[in-house]
């Protein structure tokens, strides 16, 4: 595979209170950004079930992000807590199937923070295009 | 005498366990011989690889394959049970799920000749031999089969009509499989044969579970003593149960140890390690980064934990990828 | 031009392998590898994983014997953890694992490789099997030998959650204390165990040692190997499953070392060849000399006809008795018959269901205090134990977290693959001649290989009480040879 042809694709689970309602507002602001990452909205970061990062890894993508509120800014109290927990062992999990670092990320993006929405899908996508493709799953 | 429907046992990359497990039917084996004729069973019987190969295609009624496909042999060995048999049966977790030589999808090929051939302490191999597929000794040529790069379930390999699960799957199981099978009673094609409820649900210790679990210390059995009648998620033991079929009559913890799950998971679950992992860290209690990892570094090998018997079915199936040899 | 003969798979034992006879111009046998096929790497993916989680995982080597894994991992984790378990922790174990050894090896000879012994080393491949044991046997007898294992499986269960896969072995002793109506159970059936453990040493006498053929054929020489022997010895010398020193002795009988478990090192190695994936252990002096034995011989062999030779005698009383009239039987000690093994295996079974009575009547097995906790940071430990199918080794090395660095198994049967590749050889060298093969000739074949590797047999009737049996006798292309009804004598 030439490096030099290869787009990364980055399924990103947005919740639905903060991290979509930033990308959005990214949108209206005109804000520029790399379009490798479609956006699933979830309500909430806490919905965003392990399996999900898993299968899109499964299924075709190279990278996967989680966006969620910053902590203590849930709107469900407690599910970004949950996101949190989930996440960080999950990270141990994929370091242990030798999944880079790089290619599941969780960031905490408020629904005032479009710039920071276009720096992290900039950031990701020119990491992953730097990696490589996603091969492990397809054997 | 009527025709009895044949009948075939066979195992991949399997401990035996299996074979004990039907022998542990005690009694009720009595009952499985007088219904069936079983013509392939190589740990107790004399049949032959061309006793098989000689029979017609779909002459076979049931074929119970246990053991993950790890081998080119155990995969040949598959699709020609697949061709002569009406109904093939993946039996105990390794047929089902991978089992435990499905922990070697972590671990490259390479890795494991480099280690088993090379590294072990007890190891004399200055010529660096490697066991491989051709070989000539004496003049004569000798076969060996390949290890592939991945272990594979058996529906990795082919179609799989019903599922046994456990390792080894008890023998009650197996009698309500067989008797199904023999009355033609079976669920749609594809079930697992034990209920889907979690372990949680029978299990001796489940009235002692609190509402809300909140773990704030992770405990591992090699450091820490049990009681021996309290939940062991409640007390801080990582237990499979939440996240693992029932039917195996919990065993284990009447063995007072933990569950590892070897049922796998309830229908509609993709991934069971995920799933325990996912149902795990909600029930941690702390808040902040640093505090969670703290917490995390109790656990000592969560790979190795949750995906104990069902790494090749996970979603991810295996670790880094291993060098075509 | 070359003959090439296959027996795939070969059959009635654990584990995968195939025969490969390879005849010159004249019909006799020119060589004969013993291939295994397979191989799953467990001293690769243990790395990485929980120390303590071993006795779980390595059970997994062996279904019919996962206890000898479980166990010998335990002792494992024992070492690993600088901590040695409670006295009642000691005694349950033994006791759990003497269960195991009496029903493993009961089941062996009338199910496994007894068949071509109790029925015949030339009957027809119908009735090499269990069936044809039963009418050897009697249908009663049948079902006393599946009410034993049966019995000591349930107890086993029990004590450690299950039989197949127990899951009760922890590092400082085990999960869980003997429940007192267990114990009152256990002492109730022991005696019955050591019963039939007699029971079953006077059919072999009855059955094989009176037939002068059989006797002949226990001695002949295509199978016996002059090798070394390697087996476990307690503090005086005698027999012991659980634990002890390994001794080793060469083919005069003469001692060559004795040693504690960690060792091993020291003393043994393995090589490799390419046309197998299984390894062949050695002694390293005097080194790896290839598939020969006698005086010069690297090879040794473990199980329970090298126990008996190493040891100076049986740990119980009545198993000692046995043990002298096999060696007055033999010609002395040691004994290099292999077919020997399958009476040295029903001494061992006596044994076990002598030790079991000894320890259920033990008072202390009822203590709850079951296991100690490591005070120290794990580092490296070994731990062997007697399997059915001989010595079983058990080594890892883990970091300060108790995470698996280094993980080394020598497998009971491992260390006896070069002298059953040894035993291939010459076995089909002994009865192949001028071209002439046949399905009988073959198993004698195989019969070198199964009287090392007791796997499991297979108990197709259980005959409790007044249940009927209906036995169907088939050929080797699974036509139906004969139907035979309880009450009807099977003609041999």
């Amino acid at each position: 595979m030439a490096t030099a042809a290869f787009e990364p694709r980055i399924v990103a689970f947005f919740c639905n209170w903060c991290t979509y309602t930033a990308s959005d507002l990214a949108g209206t602001a005109r804000l520029a950004y790399e379009p490798n990452a479609p956006v699933v909205r979830v309500m909430c970061s806490g919905r965003v079930d392990p399996q999900f990062v898993l299968k899109a890894l499964q299924e075709g993508a190279d990278g996967v992000l989680v966006g969620g509120c910053h902590p203590g800014d849930c709107h469900y109290q407690e599910g970004n807590y949950k996101a949190l927990r989930r996440f960080r062992l999950l990270k141990r999990v994929l370091t242990q199937f030798g999944v880079e670092d790089e290619r599941v990320r969780l960031e905490w993006i408020s629904a005032s923070e479009g710039d920071r929405v276009q720096h992290v899908i900039n950031e990701m996508t020119g990491q992953l295009r730097k990696l490589g493709p996603f091969h492990q799953a397809r054997s | 005498m009527a025709d009895k429907p044949k009948v075939a046992f066979y195992w991949c990359a399997s401990c035996g366990g299996c074979e004990e497990a039907v022998v542990d039917l005690e009694e009720n084996i009595l009952k499985v011989v007088d219904a069936v004729d079983i013509i392939l069973w190589p740990c107790a019987m004399d049949f032959k690889k061309q006793d098989i190969e000689a029979m017609d295609d779909g002459s076979i009624a049931v074929a119970f394959i246990n053991g993950a496909v790890r081998m080119s042999e155990q995969e040949e060995w598959v699709h020609l049970l697949r061709r002569k048999s009406q109904m093939v049966v993946a039996f105990g977790a390794c047929a089902h799920l991978g089992g435990i030589p499905g922990l070697a999808n972590l671990n490259t090929k390479q890795e494991v000749f480099d280690t088993c051939y090379h590294d072990v302490p007890s190891m004399d191999n200055k010529g660096a031999t490697v066991p491989g597929m051709e070989s000539t000794v004496d003049g004569h040529s000798l076969h060996l089969p390949r290890f592939w790069d991945t272990v594979k379930s058996l529906d990795q390999v082919t179609d799989v009509d019903y599922y046994l699960p456990g390792c080894a799957p008890p023998a009650d199981l197996i009698w309500s499989a067989i008797n199904a099978i023999l009355t033609g009673q079976l669920p749609p094609k594809g079930a697992v044969l034990s209920p889907n409820k979690a372990c949680c649900d029978d299990c001796p210790r489940k009235d002692s579970k609190p509402d809300k679990l909140e773990i704030t210390e992770i405990k591992r059995p090699a450091t820490h003593l049990a009681d021996p009648e309290l939940c062991f998620m409640a007390q801080g033991f990582i237990c499979m149960g939440p996240a693992t079929r029932g039917g195996c009559g919990n065993r284990c913890i009447e063995g007072y140890m933990p569950c590892r799950g070897c049922f796998g998971p309830m229908d509609d679950v993709f991934d069971q390690g995920a799933k325990f992992l996912s149902a795990f860290a909600s029930i941690l209690t702390p808040r902040d980064e640093a505090a969670i990892d703290a917490l995390l570094d109790q656990i000592p090998d969560p790979t190795g934990t949750f995906y104990r018997f069902s790494l090749p079915t996970s979603l991810l199936r295996r670790g880094k990828m291993g060098t075509p040899v | 031009m070359t003959q090439r003969i296959t027996i795939d798979p070969i059959t009635r034992l654990e584990g995968h392998g195939k025969i490969e006879i390879f005849l010159d111009d004249q019909g006799e046998v020119a060589n004969a590898y013993m291939q295994i096929p397979e191989l799953r790497g467990f001293e690769r993916f243990c790395l990485g994983r929980a120390a303590e989680e071993m006795p779980r995982i390595t059970q997994r080597i062996c279904g019919v014997c996962p206890t000898a894994h479980h166990m010998a991992s335990a002792r494992a984790l024992d070492a690993l953890y600088h901590v040695d378990p409670p006295p009642a922790a000691h005694k349950i174990r033994e006791l759990f694992y003497n269960l195991f050894t009496f029903e493993d090896h009961t089941l062996h000879f009338y199910f496994l490789g007894g068949p071509d012994f109790i029925v015949g080393p030339n009957a027809p491949a119908a009735e090499r099997n269990v069936v044809g044991v039963i009418g050897k046997v009697g249908l009663e007898i049948g079902g006393k030998v599946i009410e034993a294992r049966k019995q000591a499986r349930h107890f086993m269960a029990e004590m450690a959650g299950k039989a197949i896969h127990p899951v009760f072995g922890l590092p400082g002793g085990i999960s869980k204390p003997m429940k007192s109506d267990l114990v009152d159970a256990l002492r109730k059936a022991a005696p019955g165990l050591v019963d039939f453990a007699q029971f079953s040493l006077q059919a072999f006498a009855d059955i094989v040692l009176k037939n002068q053929a059989y006797v002949d054929t226990i001695l002949a020489d295509h199978y016996a190997h002059r090798t070394n022997y390697m087996g476990t010895v307690d503090p005086d010398g005698k027999v012991n499953f659980y634990r002890g020193q390994l001794r080793v002795i060469d083919p005069s009988g003469k001692r060559l070392y004795q040693f504690e478990p960690r060792e091993y090192l020291t003393y043994i190695a393995e090589h490799v060849e390419p046309w197998s994936y299984i390894k062949f252990p050695f002694l390293k002096t005097p080194g790896w000399k290839g598939f020969v034995d006698g005086p010069d011989s690297g090879l040794y062999r473990v199980a329970p006809l090298a126990r008996l030779n190493v040891a100076d005698g049986m740990a119980t009383p009545r198993a000692q008795e046995h043990y002298e009239q096999m060696f007055a039987t033999l010609g002395g000690k040691p004994v290099h018959s292999t077919l020997a093994t399958h009476w040295a295996r029903l001494i061992e079974a006596l044994q076990a269901a002598e030790t079991v009575e000894r320890l259920a009547n033990d008072p202390e097995i009822l203590s709850p205090v079951v296991r100690r906790l490591p005070e120290q940071p794990p580092t490296e430990g070994v731990g062997v134990v007697e399997a059915p199918r001989g010595t079983l080794i058990h080594h890892y090395a883990t970091d300060a977290k108790g995470i698996l660095t280094m993980v080394n198994l020598m497998v009971a049967t491992v260390h006896n693959a070069a002298p059953i590749q040894m035993s291939i050889d010459k076995a089909a060298r002994g009865v192949i001649h001028a071209g002439k093969v046949n399905d009988g000739l073959l198993n004698q074949v195989e019969m070198a290989f199964r009287a090392y590797d007791p796997c499991f047999g297979c108990a197709t009737h259980s005959l409790p009480g007044e249940m009927p049996l209906r036995a169907t006798i088939r050929d080797a292309r699974g036509l139906i040879v004969k139907v035979v009804e309880r009450n009807s004598r099977l003609m041999v």
